[in-house]
C-alpha cells in the first residue's frame, strides 16, 4: 500500500520541471532565523489549535464534521507563505490550517468551529466553511472536488480585469479522480487562466489508498493530459513547499497558465475526528505518527542542530502558542450563539417579494 | 483533579459505552496516551488524555452505558489522590434512577391503561353516532354555516351526492324559506323570531339569521315550482346525426375567422329551433289563466348558470337574427348574466328555451319548462355513436335532444311534428339559415 | 408596441444588458462560433469579441462552476445550458454552491449568476431531452427561479435576472423560442430599466368560473384553453401564470381561486411530486373554505417520455385534457353555461 511506500520521483516532466537543491546539511540554505522561528511558530500554533479543536469536539463544544490539519502543518504553512496577500484561495473541508495561514484571526476560526456570531461565517458555515472576503480565502468546501471549478472560475474572472492576482486550489488525494478535476484542468489550460492546483496526498481518501483508487498514482503526473506541468514536494519539510509552491505561484502569474503541485505528508490521524483509522496497519499508523514524519519534530530538530531554536526559545514558544489558543477557545466559548430571528437574514442578496420567512410550524398563510 | 467526561466519538453519537479500561486506577496518564476505549454507536474508539497525572478513579466501569458529557473518571495530581464526593457518585446514582421508572412502568401499565381510557368513550363527539357525514365542499360549508343552514338536511347535486355552492344557494332560497314559516306562526318560543328553525339542529349550536336573497333567486324558486307544480310536463327524445352540423360549423367558423366571431353548436340549435318555431307555430303558445295565447314574435331564451342561480336571458326575434348577432348576443347576455347586470326585459318575452349541459357530458335530461312558455329543449352531449347508416354499421356523432312541452298548450303529435322537423333542420344545416 | 417573439425578446435583451454592464458575460456550448444551438446568442460574439462571448468544451460542471466562481469575483456571468436536462451534469455546482455560497458562508459573497435553459416536451427528443425538472430548483432556498411565457415577459425578467444579485435558474421553453408577442418599443434599448418584479405571479386573464394555473409554456397554452372555453362553451377562465417558480407567489392564485371557488392546475412536469403538487396544497391550506370542488391537477404522463410522436402526443398535456378537466370540474360543482 502507498501508505507504506516511499514516494517516487520529484517531477512530472524532467525537461521541464526543475528540482529544488539542498544548499546546506541543514537544509536551511541562509534563511533568516526569525523567518525560520516564523514558521516554526505557526506550524506549531496550527498542530495545537488543532489538538484543541479535537478536544473541543469530543466535548461536544464543535459540532458536524471535523477534520484536521494533525501532519500537513509543513505543507499549509509553506503554501500559505507562498501566496500574496491578494492572491485567492480555494480549499476543501480540512480547511482550519489554511484559513489561519491566509490571515483570519484563529479567535474568529475558532467562533465558526463553535458556531458563534464571531465566527468568520458568522456560525453559519462550521469546520469545513470557512471563508473570508477580506483575506481572499474564498472558502473551505464540502463536496469532493467542487471548488475546483469555482477556483477556475475565480482566475476567469482575474484575467477578464486583467488583473495579475493568482488563485490557489487546494484538494485532497482522492479528488483527482473526480469529474470536477478534468473538467477544470482542462478549462484552465484551454483559457489560459492564472491557477496553481495543489494535491495533498497524504496517500489515503477516507479509508481507501491512492493505488486503489489512481490509475496513475503518481498525481502529479495527472496534469500531462491537459499539458498541465505538475511537480512533486515533501510535505513535511516546509521550506521545500514554500519555494516550489513559490516558484509555481510566480510563473503562473507571469506565464498566465495553470500549473498542478502535489504536496505529500502523512495523516496522523483518522480521516476525521471521529474516525478511529482501524483500516491501518499498526506499521502504517506507527509511521504516520511517528517523529521522522512529524514536520513539527523534523523541523525543531533541524533548527535546534542549527543553534536557532533553543530549548529556552521552544518553551517561550510553546507557551505563547498554548496562551493564544486558549484565547481563541475562551474567545469562542464566550462569544454569543446567533439568535434565531437571523435565521433569514443570508438567503438571498437581494430581497425580492413572497421569500419564505416561514417558521416549520408556521402555516402558509398568516391568519 | 480534573473529571473525564464520556467523550463524542461520532457525529451521530448520544452516549458511548465504556469498552476497555485501557489505564487503571492508579496509573500515570500523560497527556496523548489512550485513557479508554469507547464504543459508540459506530466503532469502537480510543479516547487520549488531555492533561498529565494519575488516574485516581473509574466512575464508570467496562460494559456501562454513558451520555455524552457524563464525568467517566477522575485524573489528580497523584496516584493516591482523594476524589470529591460529588464526582464519584454521580454516575452510579444516574444509573438507579434511570432504572426506576422503567420497572414503575412495568408494574403499573395496566391498571393506568384503564383509568386513563374509561372517561374517553363518553366525551366522544355525539354527532359521531349519528352516522356517516354528509360529502360536502369546503365553500359549500362555509356557505351553510353563513346562511344558517343545517347542511345535513341539503341534497347534494355533486359526484356521489356532494352538496356543493349551488346546493346551499338553492336550499338558502327554498329549504330555508318554506321551514321560516311554520317557525314563525308557532312563535311558541319567546326567542328570537328572526332565527330559523334550521339553526336549532345545528351540531355546534350558533345562531343562524335569515339571508337576503336576490330576487333572480325568488323568481326561479316561485317560476319552477309553479311550473312543476301546474304544469302537465311531457317529454319527446329523439338523437340527431351531428356529422353535418358539426362540418356547418367548421365551415361557418372558417369563413368568420377574421371577424372574431365564432358559432358554437349552441348557437346553431338556438337558430335551428326559431326556423322549427316558424314552421310550427302552435308550439310558440302559451297557456294562460284558461286561455291560449298565440305568440306572434320568436323569442328563444338560453339557459345560463350564475352564482345567483339559473337565469334564462332571451334572445329577442330569434328567427330574424343572424347566426352571427345570435353568437354574439347570446355572449354579450351571458357576459351580463354572470355580472349580475342583466335588465329586466332581456329576461322576459321568452316564447321558447333551450338548456344545454351538452359540454358537461351528459348524455340526456329532461329540463323544468319556463312558464309561460309552452315546451324547453334539452340538448346533450355530442357523442360518437355506431349508428345505421344505408344497412352499414358506422361511427357517427350524435346529440340527444328532448323536448318538455306543456300538454296544456301543445300536443303530443303537434310536439312529435316540430321535433321531427327540428331534427331534420339540425341534420341538413343549410336550413338553418335559408 | 411592436411584435417578437420570444427569441428575439431574449437575444436583444442579452445583447442590451451586456452594452450596459461590462461586467455582464456569456458562458456556453456553442453560443460563439455557432451562435447558439437556439440562436439566442446570435452576432454577440461578432459584436463582443470571445473574452465576452465564452464558448466552453462540453464540461457543464466546469463552466457552470466557473460561471459560480466568476460571479463571487463580482462578474455577471450569463450561462446558456443547451437544454435543463444537461444541467443535471452540473446539478452539484449549481445546488451545492451557487445556492449556498451567499448563505453558508454568512452573507459575505452573493452569487451574482444567471442560468439560462430550455425545457419542453413534445419535440421528439425522447426521454433524456425531453424532462422539465424546474423542480429540482425550485425546491432549494438561495436560488431563484423564473418562467417566463411571453416575449415581453421574456424581455423584462431577463434584465431583471442579470440585475439581480443571487443565482437565477432562468427558464425557457423549445415551444415558445417561436412564439410571438408584443414587446414595448425600446425593449431592446440598454438604458431600459424595465425589469420584472422577481417572486411576483400575474393574473393574465380574468375570468369567474375557475381558476387555470401554468407557468412557461402552460401559461401560453392555458390562455389559449381559456380563450377556446370562452368562445366555444361561455365558460369564464381566470388564468394564473406563476412567473417566478421561487420565490412562488402564493397569493395571487389563492386569491383566484377564493374568487373562483375552483382550481385546474396545467403543468408540463410529472404528476407526482411535482410544481403542480406544492400549489394544490397551498390552495388547500390558503383558500379551503372556498374550494367547492376537489383542485385538479392535468400533467405528463408518467413514463420516460417516449420518441414516437403518437406516443408523445398522447403523454402531454393539451388545450383538450385540460378543457375536459375544467369541464368535469365545473360540472361537479354545478355550474350550468351556456
Amino acid at each position: 500500500m502507498a501508505d507504506t511506500a516511499k514516494p517516487k520521483g520529484g517531477t512530472a516532466r524532467s525537461s521541464t520541471t526543475k528540482r529544488r537543491t539542498r544548499k546546506d546539511t541543514t537544509g536551511l540554505g541562509n534563511e533568516k532565523p526569525e523567518t525560520l522561528l516564523d514558521y516554526y511558530r505557526q506550524m506549531l500554533f496550527i498542530r495545537r489549535f488543532e489538538e484543541r479543536t479535537g478536544q473541543a469536539y469530543t466535548q461536544a463544544r464543535i459540532g458536524g464534521y471535523c477534520h484536521l490539519n494533525l501532519g500537513e502543518e509543513a505543507t499549509v504553512v509553506g503554501l500559505m507563505t507562498a501566496l500574496q496577500e491578494r492572491d485567492y484561495l480555494f480549499t476543501n473541508y480540512r480547511d482550519h490550517g489554511y484559513a489561519i495561514g491566509k490571515g483570519m484571526d484563529p479567535k474568529r476560526v475558532m467562533a465558526e468551529l463553535y458556531g458563534r456570531v464571531d465566527g468568520v461565517a458568522k456560525g453559519w458555515g462550521g469546520s469545513m466553511h470557512m471563508y473570508d472576503t477580506e483575506t481572499r480565502m474564498l472558502g473551505g468546501y464540502g463536496i469532493v472536488g467542487g471548488q475546483l471549478p469555482l477556483a477556475t472560475g475565480a482566475a476567469l474572472a482575474v484575467t477578464y480585469r486583467g488583473g495579475d492576482e493568482v488563485v490557489m486550489c487546494q484538494m485532497g488525494d482522492g479528488t483527482t479522480n473526480i469529474g470536477a478535476w478534468h473538467e477544470s484542468l482542462n478549462i484552465a489550460k484551454l483559457w489560459n487562466l492564472p491557477v496553481v492546483f495543489v494535491v495533498i496526498n497524504n496517500f489515503t481518501g477516507m479509508g481507501t489508498t491512492v493505488d486503489m483508487s489512481s490509475a496513475e498514482p503518481d498525481l502529479y503526473k495527472r496534469g500531462a493530459a491537459f499539458r498541465i506541468e505538475g511537480e512533486r514536494v515533501d510535505g513535511r519539510d516546509v521550506l521545500a513547499v514554500r519555494d516550489t509552491a513559490t516558484r509555481l505561484v510566480e510563473r503562473a502569474r507571469e506565464e498566465q497558465t495553470p500549473f498542478l503541485l502535489e504536496a505529500w505528508s502523512y495523516r496522523q490521524k483518522g480521516h476525521s475526528v471521529v474516525d478511529p483509522a482501524k483500516y491501518r496497519t499498526d506499521e502504517q499508523r506507527d509511521k504516520a505518527r511517528s517523529d521522522e514524519n512529524d514536520p513539527i519534530v523534523i523541523f525543531d530538530a533541524q533548527l535546534a542542530k542549527a543553534g536557532i531554536l533553543t530549548d529556552e526559545l521552544r518553551d517561550e514558544i510553546a507557551a505563547s502558542v498554548k496562551a493564544e489558543v486558549t484565547e481563541a477557545a475562551d474567545f469562542a466559548e464566550n462569544s454569543p450563539h446567533p439568535d434565531p430571528s437571523t435565521l433569514f437574514d443570508y438567503t438571498y442578496a437581494t430581497p425580492v417579494p413572497n421569500e419564505s420567512r416561514r417558521m416549520p410550524a408556521d402555516p402558509v398563510f398568516a391568519e | 483533579m480534573s473529571e473525564i467526561h464520556m467523550p463524542r466519538l461520532s457525529d451521530t453519537m448520544e452516549e458511548g459505552v465504556i469498552s476497555t479500561w485501557v489505564k487503571k486506577v492508579g496509573d500515570k496518564v500523560s497527556s496523548g496516551d489512550v485513557l479508554v476505549e469507547i464504543e459508540t454507536d459506530k466503532a469502537v474508539m480510543e479516547y487520549e488524555a488531555y492533561e498529565d497525572g494519575y488516574l485516581v478513579k473509574q466512575t464508570a466501569s467496562e460494559g456501562d452505558t454513558v451520555a455524552i458529557g457524563e464525568v467517566i473518571g477522575i485524573i489528580g495530581d497523584s496516584p493516591d489522590a482523594v476524589p470529591e464526593e460529588s464526582g464519584g457518585s454521580d454516575a452510579p446514582a444516574a444509573e438507579e434512577k434511570a432504572a426506576e421508572p422503567e420497572e414503575r412502568a412495568e408494574s403499573e401499565e395496566e391498571p393506568a391503561e384503564a383509568t386513563s381510557s374509561a372517561p374517553a368513550e363518553p366525551t366522544a363527539p355525539a354527532g359521531d353516532a349519528d352516522g356517516p357525514r354528509p360529502r360536502t365542499s369546503p365553500l359549500a360549508r362555509r356557505l351553510a354555516k353563513e346562511y344558517g343552514l343545517d347542511i345535513t338536511k341539503v341534497q347534494g347535486s355533486g359526484p356521489k351526492g356532494r352538496i356543493v355552492r349551488a346546493d346551499i344557494e338553492a336550499a338558502a332560497k327554498d329549504g330555508y324559506a318554506a321551514q321560516d314559516v311554520p317557525a314563525a306562526e308557532e312563535k311558541a318560543a319567546p326567542s328570537a323570531p328572526t332565527k330559523a328553525p334550521a339553526a336549532q339542529s345545528f351540531d355546534d349550536g350558533r345562531d343562524s339569521e335569515e339571508l337576503k336573497t336576490s330576487n333572480v333567486r325568488k323568481v326561479i324558486a316561485r317560476r319552477l315550482t309553479e311550473s312543476k307544480q301546474t304544469v302537465p310536463h311531457f317529454y319527446l327524445r329523439r338523437a340527431i346525426d351531428a356529422e353535418a352540423l358539426k362540418a356547418f360549423r367548421a365551415q361557418i367558423n372558417e369563413q368568420l375567422s377574421s371577424t372574431g366571431v365564432k358559432i358554437s353548436f349552441n348557437d346553431l340549435i338556438v337558430k335551428a329551433c326559431a326556423t322549427a318555431l316558424k314552421l310550427h307555430p302552435a308550439v310558440n303558445t302559451s297557456w294562460v289563466e284558461d286561455k291560449l295565447i298565440q305568440h306572434h314574435r320568436v323569442n328563444v331564451g338560453v339557459a345560463v348558470a350564475v352564482d345567483a342561480g339559473l337565469v334564462v336571458p332571451v334572445l329577442h326575434d330569434t328567427d330574424k337574427a343572424t347566426l352571427s348577432e345570435i353568437s354574439t348576443r347570446t355572449r354579450d347576455l351571458a357576459g351580463k348574466a354572470r355580472d349580475n347586470k342583466l335588465k329586466p326585459q332581456e329576461m322576459s318575452g321568452g316564447t321558447f328555451s333551450v338548456s344545454n349541459l351538452g359540454m358537461f357530458g351528459v348524455d340526456s335530461f329532461s329540463a323544468v319548462i319556463n312558464p309561460p312558455e309552452a315546451a324547453i329543449l334539452a340538448v346533450g352531449a355530442m357523442r360518437p355513436e355506431p349508428t345505421v347508416v344505408d344497412g352499414e354499421v358506422q361511427v357517427r356523432n350524435r346529440i340527444s335532444l328532448e323536448l318538455s312541452v306543456d300538454h296544456r298548450a301543445v300536443d303530443g303529435a303537434v310536439g312529435a311534428a316540430f321535433l321531427k322537423d327540428l331534427a331534420e333542420i339540425l341534420e341538413e344545416p343549410m336550413r338553418i339559415i335559408l | 408596441m411592436s411584435v417578437i417573439t420570444y427569441r428575439q425578446a431574449l437575444r436583444d435583451t442579452l445583447r442590451a444588458e451586456m452594452v450596459r454592464d461590462e461586467n455582464v458575460l456569456v458562458i456556453g456550448e456553442e453560443i460563439g462560433v455557432f451562435e447558439g444551438s437556439y440562436k439566442i446568442t446570435e452576432g454577440l460574439l461578432k459584436e463582443f469579441g470571445p473574452r465576452r462571448v465564452k464558448d466552453t468544451p462540453i464540461a457543464e460542471e466546469g463552466f457552470v462552476g466557473a460561471a459560480v466562481g466568476a460571479a463571487m469575483l463580482g462578474l455577471r456571468p450569463v450561462v446558456e445550458l443547451m437544454t435543463i436536462n444537461f444541467s443535471l451534469i452540473a446539478i452539484d455546482q449549481i445546488i451545492n454552491h451557487a445556492a449556498k455560497i451567499y448563505g453558508m458562508f454568512g452573507g459575505q459573497t452573493s452569487v451574482p449568476l444567471v442560468i439560462r435553459t430550455p425545457g419542453g416536451g413534445g419535440q421528439q427528443l425522447g426521454a433524456t431531452h425531453s424532462q422539465n425538472i424546474e423542480l429540482f430548483y425550485s425546491f432549494i432556498p438561495g436560488l431563484k427561479v423564473m418562467a417566463p411565457s411571453t416575449p415581453a415577459e421574456a424581455s423584462s425578467m431577463l434584465r431583471a435576472a442579470i440585475r439581480d444579485d443571487d443565482p437565477v435558474l432562468f427558464l425557457e421553453n423549445l415551444g415558445l423560442y417561436n412564439s410571438k408577442g408584443e414587446v414595448p418599443d425600446d425593449y431592446a434599448e440598454p438604458e431600459n430599466d424595465n425589469a420584472a418584479t422577481i417572486g411576483r405571479a400575474a393574473v393574465t386573464r380574468e375570468g369567474s368560473d375557475i381558476t387555470l394555473i401554468g407557468y412557461s409554456r402552460m401559461a401560453m397554452v392555458a390562455n389559449q384553453v381559456a380563450e377556446k372555453l370562452a368562445k366555444e362553451d361561455d365558460i369564464s377562465v381566470e388564468v394564473v401564470d406563476l412567473r417566478s417558480l421561487r420565490p412562488l407567489d402564493r397569493q395571487t392564485f389563492v386569491d383566484s381561486v377564493k374568487k373562483t371557488g375552483s382550481a385546474v392546475i396545467c403543468e408540463d412536469d410529472w404528476l407526482t411530486y411535482g410544481i403542480g403538487a406544492e400549489i394544490a396544497a397551498s390552495i388547500q391550506e390558503g383558500a379551503f373554505d372556498y374550494l367547492d370542488a376537489p383542485v385538479r391537477r392535468v400533467a405528463m404522463a408518467e413514463v420516460p417520455m417516449p420518441y414516437a410522436k403518437p406516443l408523445e402526443t398522447a403523454a402531454l398535456p393539451s388545450i383538450e385534457s385540460i378543457s375536459t378537466v375544467i369541464k368535469e370540474t365545473l360540472s361537479a360543482v354545478g355550474k350550468r353555461v351556456g
